[in-house]
């Protein structure tokens, strides 16, 4: 825990506000809990927005980033409809949840990230989502017998999906692209080189 | 006065016609109530049925009974000013609330109605006015701050002459010490300069407004339209008249050295909201030790709101302690602002101010605090963050307490006076200073009649009636001199102020009759009554609201109003024809208030709700001028039971009067004496609280009572009276 003279200071917050994603909202909070109660996850999650928020404004830095909360948020927008003070929440929560991922503060086992991770790499490799792959990596990611058992629990919707052609078999080998894959990878790479320079990563 | 012509006008318009024996009806008024002219009409509040009367009046008559409506209706038709009116109420009172197929019943209640009001009438004198009126159209404001200066220039630009007392030696009380103040308007983002120069220097310079500063009042007498204030000071004693008096004796801050648990007084870095305002004024940020302030905690609520100091919100304090923030991001952005509040109270516009406090990066954290410690060179806010749900703490090099307004009322004079220091010094026979309400507040009745105090004449303002902050002083400010204005003009021409504005009616003593018992005195809630050497009762017309309260307490009956008084109401209830016991017909009588419970009765006919016919209803001004020898004529003259109703007493007492109705229920507390002696049951009397809105509850209430009634029995005074 930190210490009395650090805490309720504008550090941790002058810190979010410049790298996180809306961040210079988190100020603007009036305490009101409104998104609290409206977030369907309400009794699931240990910190609701409103108290990610009041962490913020204590200082408490390693709790935040390190919290598994704002990788909770099913971006059901309740809350942004709702915050009379016109809060972007949503967007704040992953944000944070970005910003502690970069820092590798973020939960290990947190399974929101795992997927989103495997959503993103599945994504940049083409340039499209290669469903079948995504969800074979999705099942498989706790070893081989859990996948099968997880296969085979959803086979029916699998074979839906394959039906309505939602999701072609061929996609295992291969898979195809976007038109200018290679364009597709240097925007990315722009685009995280632009980020990297506004949050200060270096890497 | 020259001699008495009375006449009756029955309407049969608005369905009475249909609904009454009008014919039977003028019978009534000419045979039993013995009026000299009576006359019926189809549309009496048409111009030709006014035409009519006012012929009549022209003729000679002095006393008119109208039968019609209830008198609260068409009151400008019905106007006749030096004309002695009696209302007889057929229509709200009657025909609307009758249950059909009670004919017989209806008529008999419409007969008795009629009954009464030609009894009232010839009761009635037409008031005078009252004889103590004079008139001074100047206006005597005590404190010379932010509400004072406002009244004074508010009288003054008003066209009357305005005279400041202030006891210190410059105008401008604490606004004077303030840096800055919160914005009153658009676009409500920044503190704005406080006006208090401007406003100086227009009461300095404007002709009307004289001032004496180093001053205090040492005596005040008199009554609205003759005050005489004796003020003191340094040039010795000098009297000043006015016709009215603004007590704008603002407040005091709450003494931050009684609460030492949050370092008040123990620390010299914990300050009170006044303390920034030096600093700011000065533009000295620093600590008390010279060095430069990098953190600064605010703590709302301190002593606020709490029943071991003080048990109420002062409303502005959260709104400056953003303010104060503001200054401090103002001299230097990286100062560390932490506001620590439990609720934050900005009220109106403020929620903009708050915004852009947060826009600055002031932070403001839920959280109460328990205790203010030193750590290090400087000081520790311990707290319970009501949010993160947790004890924890900061650290600050400044802590300002947000401490609340104590009014500067004078005396309490519900209190033993010794070592209380008066701000009026009134003689007055009820004590020097104006009664209180709560808290210490000098105020009357918050909710109903804001700016109204029980002394008539003389109004609060400002931040003594109730915690304020300077938006609200200014309104408040100018609603007081409006009232001060009203009163002293009112008193010029003789008349009640509020409620019974325009009443020109006026308490008359026969003092050969009085017992010197000073129930009067005692018990006017308007400190009207004052005692001569011998004790007895000496009235300031110009003070009292027409009441009746003292009429009520009066146990000889020597107090009356021309047209309101034991007599008009005694007259009215022996009026009623009393069936036998056997008839199955009892008769309760209701004196309702006039305010409440009478409105309330007519409503009920509005919305054609029914109630028994067996009930006759006589408005009183206040329940508190119920005067209990009519309780006991009628129990004695056979009626079966009587109802009170009056308005709600106590604490949120709704009484337009103020101890009235409070008055009354414990005048009736001690009726079952009188019952016993009479071997009647203690049901015969009830006192009821009926508020304006009750209309529904009202008629059931009175069904309850006459069933009540019909259980215990008719009564057995029947037939004695
Ligand atoms: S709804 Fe908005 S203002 Fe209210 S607690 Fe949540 S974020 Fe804060
Ligand atoms: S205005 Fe704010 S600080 Fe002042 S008493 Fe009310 S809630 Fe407390
Ligand atoms: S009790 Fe009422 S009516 Fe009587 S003097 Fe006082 S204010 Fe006037």
């Amino acid at each position: 825990m930190s210490e009395s003279f650090e805490r309720y200071r504008s550090n941790f917050l002058r810190e979010v506000e410049e790298k996180v994603e809306e961040g210079e909202w988190v100020k603007m909070c009036m305490q009101c809990g409104v998104c609290a109660g409206s977030c369907p996850f309400g009794p699931h999650w240990e910190h609701s927005p409103q108290k990610i928020f009041m962490m913020i404004r204590a200082g408490k830095r390693e709790e935040v980033l390190s919290s598994d909360s704002m990788w909770m948020c099913t971006s059901c927008y309740n809350c942004i409809v709702r915050c009379p003070r016109k809060l972007p929440i949503t967007h704040i929560m992953h944000g944070l949840a970005n910003y502690s991922h970069r820092l590798g503060m973020a939960p290990k086992g947190q399974p929101t990230r795992q997927f989103a991770k495997l959503f993103w790499d599945n994504l940049v490799k083409k340039g499209r989502v290669n469903e079948l792959k995504l969800t074979m990596k999705h099942y498989f990611r706790n070893g081989f017998s859990a996948g099968i058992r997880e296969a085979m629990a959803m086979k029916e919707i699998g074979q839906g999906m394959m039906k309505a052609g939602r999701i072609n078999p061929m996609e295992f080998f291969g898979g195809h692209a976007v038109k200018d894959l290679s364009g597709f990878h240097a925007m990315l790479a722009k685009a995280r080189e632009i980020e990297d320079r506004k949050k200060g990563f270096s890497d | 006065m020259s001699e008495m012509k009375t006449a009756a006008y029955l309407c049969s318009g608005c369905g009475i016609g249909e609904k009454l024996d009008i014919a039977s009806l003028s019978k009534v008024a000419q045979r039993e109530g013995k009026m000299m002219l009576v006359k019926e009409h189809e549309f009496l509040c048409s111009a030709e049925g006014v035409g009519m009367i006012r012929a009549d009046i022209a003729e000679g008559v002095t006393h008119a009974a109208i039968a019609a409506c209830s008198r609260r209706a068409k009151t400008e038709a019905f106007d006749f000013p030096g004309t002695a009116l009696s209302r007889v109420n057929l229509r709200e009172g009657v025909i609307w609330v009758v249950a059909e197929g009670h004919e017989e019943i209806r008529q008999e209640m419409a007969e008795d109605y009629l009954r009464m009001g030609c009894a009232e009438l010839k009761k009635m004198k037409m008031p005078e006015g009252n004889p103590g009126r004079k008139l001074n159209r100047r206006i005597l404001v005590a404190g010379g701050g932010f509400s004072g200066l406002t009244a004074a220039l508010a009288a003054a630009d008003a066209g009357y002459e305005a005279v400041i007392v202030e006891k210190e030696d410059h105008l401008g009380g604490h606004a004077a010490k303030l840096a800055k103040r919160v914005p009153f308007r658009e676009p409500y983002r920044e503190p704005v300069d406080t006006g208090i120069d401007a406003l100086l220097e227009k009461v300095g310079a404007h002709p009307k407004i004289s001032v004496h500063l180093e001053s205090t009042i040492a005596e005040t007498s008199g009554a609205p339209g003759r005050f005489f204030v004796k003020i003191s000071g340094p040039a010795g004693e000098k009297i000043e008249e006015a016709g009215a008096i603004v007590q704008a004796s603002g407040f005091s801050g709450y003494d931050i050295a009684k609460l030492p648990h949050l370092g008040g007084g123990k620390y010299p870095d914990v300050v009170d909201q006044a303390g920034v305002e030096e600093m700011a004024k000065s533009g000295n940020f620093t600590k008390k030790d010279g060095r430069a302030i990098s953190s600064v905690a605010f703590v709302q609520c301190a002593g606020q709101r709490d029943p071991e100091h003080l048990p109420y919100c002062s409303g502005h304090c959260c709104a400056t302690s953003i303010k104060q923030a503001m200054y401090f991001k103002e001299a230097n952005p990286d100062t560390e602002t932490v506001v620590l509040f439990t609720d934050l109270r900005v009220p109106g516009m403020g929620e903009d101010f708050y915004r852009s406090a947060q826009e600055k990066g002031v932070i403001f954290a839920k959280g109460k605090v328990s205790s203010v410690s030193e750590a290090g060179n400087g000081l520790r806010v311990n707290f319970r963050d009501l949010i993160l749900d947790e004890e924890t703490s900061l650290d600050a090099d400044l802590v300002v307490l947000a401490t609340g307004q104590v009014p500067n009322s004078g005396v309490n004079i519900d209190l033993p006076e010794e070592g209380q220091v008066s701000v009026l010094n009134l003689n007055y026979r009820q004590g020097r200073d104006m009664p209180q309400l709560v808290h210490g507040f000098t105020d009357s009745h918050f909710i109903c009649f804001p700016y109204e105090t029980r002394r008539t004449g003389i109004y609060a303002a400002g931040p003594v009636r109730r915690p304020m902050d300077m938006m609200q002083a200014s309104v408040d400010a100018t609603g007081a001199t409006l009232k001060a204005i009203q009163a002293l003009e009112n008193a010029a021409l003789g008349r009640a102020a509020h409620p019974r504005s325009g009443d020109l009616s006026y308490p008359h003593v026969r003092l050969e009759g009085c017992t010197q018992c000073k129930r009067c005195t005692v018990e006017c809630p308007f400190g009207a009554i004052d005692e001569d050497e011998k004790r007895y009762p000496v009235f300031n017309e110009s003070r009292c609201r027409r009441c009746g309260t003292c009429m009520g307490a009066c146990p000889v009956r020597v107090i009356s109003f021309e047209n309101y008084s034991v007599d008009t109401v005694g007259a009215q209830l022996k009026a009623v024809e009393i069936p036998d016991e056997f008839s199955e017909k009892p008769r309760i009588l209701i004196l309702a208030c006039e305010n409440d419970a009478y409105p309330a009765l007519d409503m009920a006919g509005v919305q054609r709700l029914t109630y028994s016919a067996f009930v006759r209803a006589i408005p009183v001004r206040c329940l508190g001028s119920v005067n209990t020898i009519w309780i006991t004529d009628a129990l004695n003259s056979g009626y079966d039971g009587v109802m009170m109703m009056g308005c709600k007493h106590g604490e949120n007492y709704q009484c337009h009067f103020v101890k009235g109705s409070e008055l009354a229920n414990y005048r009736m507390s001690k009726i079952d004496d009188t019952l016993n002696q009479l071997g009647l049951e203690a049901e015969r009397v009830a006192t009821h609280e009926v508020a304006i809105t009750d209309s529904a509850r009202v008629a059931k209430m009175i069904d309850d009572y006459v069933a009540s009634i019909n259980e215990i029995g008719m009564s057995p005074m029947k037939g004695f009276g």
